[in-house]
């Protein structure tokens, strides 16, 4: 607050009003959560179980099953990356520029992250 | 961004020493923080060595006490001095409670007295809380209806409905979750903080409000409603064992319920 700031403390907190939005976020964040625990526990336990050798897991990435939730487990992670980057920035970051171009590069990389990833599986799966 | 340090002009110092008067046999010790905005001077913590065997057994005995015999100059808000006001806020021995609830048995060792944290200071252990009761004032809690008024009895509310307000209309306002909750450290100007909440929450649930919807739309925003992280700093510290944290889980289950 500035000294020639003269609005009403009712207005100050009033702001902009409400933008309308955040359940989505919050929704999405708790269900992108739920499905990253059987998925992180299946790729933890599949690799685990895989003999370490090239041949046996790109064998493994091309069946399809697991070529589609590979492709899932990579998506779900960074849009739920995504999700909590968001509310880290928001939350300590308060300039209005910074946060924008915060959440913008970070949205850009997880963005940019997942793609690879997704497009890495499928090269795999696809037999590149 | 959000500070984790104190700007220079408010790093506390060590302040006066007040000892007690020759003979007293019962001491504990009183760290008080001090600050006098006219005074150009950083804050600082003043130590009063209090007489147990002539003092009341609550925090805000002790500090009475200290103004009326040791220190008039200490500067602090008390009406009732049994827990319904809210006005002797404070943040106690590391939490945010009230001054006349917390027994001075109940603390180890020197008992650490400063204002609600990460509030403007006024003087000494007084808080300015215009922006935590604009919030307030935002969830605007009172009953609004469409419905005329019956012209003969008031608005009925089952038993059951009634129930429902029960651990939300004790609120009083003594700011001790908002002031607790980091969240709201951080982003106060847009995030409504628990008491404002709490107290949206509780007409969001009254069965008599008409205006269930337009206060969800009013919350529906990533700042007012949803820095809430769930840290329940609110539910740990709130004198009257109030629970915020539900309140708010609460209103973000209709949130999700109304768009699924």
């Amino acid at each position: 607050m500035t000294v020639n700031d003269l609005r009403t403390p009712l207005s100050r907190v009033k702001g902009l009003g409400s933008a309308k939005d955040g359940t989505t976020h919050f929704w999405h964040q708790r269900l992108t959560a739920l499905l990253l625990v059987p998925l992180v526990l299946w790729v933890g336990f599949s690799l685990a179980a895989l003999p370490v050798s090239h041949g046996t897991l790109v064998g493994w990435i091309q069946q399809p099953l697991v070529t589609v939730a590979l492709v899932l487990l990579i998506f779900v992670t960074f849009y739920h990356a995504k999700l909590g980057l968001q509310v880290v920035i928001e939350d300590y970051v308060s300039s209005h520029s910074a946060r924008t171009l915060g959440l913008l590069t970070s949205n850009f990389l997880c963005l940019l992250l997942g793609t690879v990833g997704v497009i890495s599986v499928l090269k795999i799966s696809f037999g590149a | 961004m959000a500070e984790f340090f104190l700007p220079a002009n408010s790093v506390v110092k060590q302040g006066k020493l007040f000892k007690a008067t020759e003979g007293v046999k019962n001491i504990r010790r009183f760290i008080v923080y001090r600050y006098d905005p006219s005074s150009g001077e950083n804050p600082s913590t003043d130590t009063y060595e209090v007489d147990m065997d002539t003092c009341g057994p609550m925090v805000l005995d002790a500090l009475l006490k200290i103004k009326d015999e040791m220190d008039a100059t200490l500067s602090l808000r008390r009406s009732c001095r049994e827990g319904i006001c809210g006005s002797c806020s404070m943040n106690i021995d590391g939490t945010n409670t009230l001054a006349c609830t917390q027994a001075i048995s109940d603390i180890r060792g020197e008992v650490k007295v400063y204002p609600l944290p990460h509030q403007p200071v006024v003087r000494d252990l007084v808080s300015d809380l215009t922006h935590f009761y604009a919030q307030y004032a935002s969830v605007e809690p009172w009953m609004k209806t469409d419905s005329a008024t019956p012209p003969d009895r008031e608005r009925l509310q089952s038993r059951e409905d009634r129930e429902k307000l029960d651990g939300l209309y004790e609120c009083i306002l003594c700011a001790c979750c908002s002031t607790s909750c980091p969240s709201y450290w951080w982003n106060a100007d847009r995030y409504l903080g628990p008491a404002a909440l709490l107290n949206a929450y509780r007409w969001i649930v009254d069965s008599r409000d008409e205006a269930t919807g337009d206060r969800l739309d009013d919350l529906e925003d990533p700042f007012k409603l949803y820095r809430c992280h769930t840290i329940m700093n609110c539910t740990q510290v709130c004198p009257k064992g109030l629970n915020p944290a539900k309140a708010i889980a609460e209103t973000k289950k209709l949130m999700v319920q109304r768009k699924i």
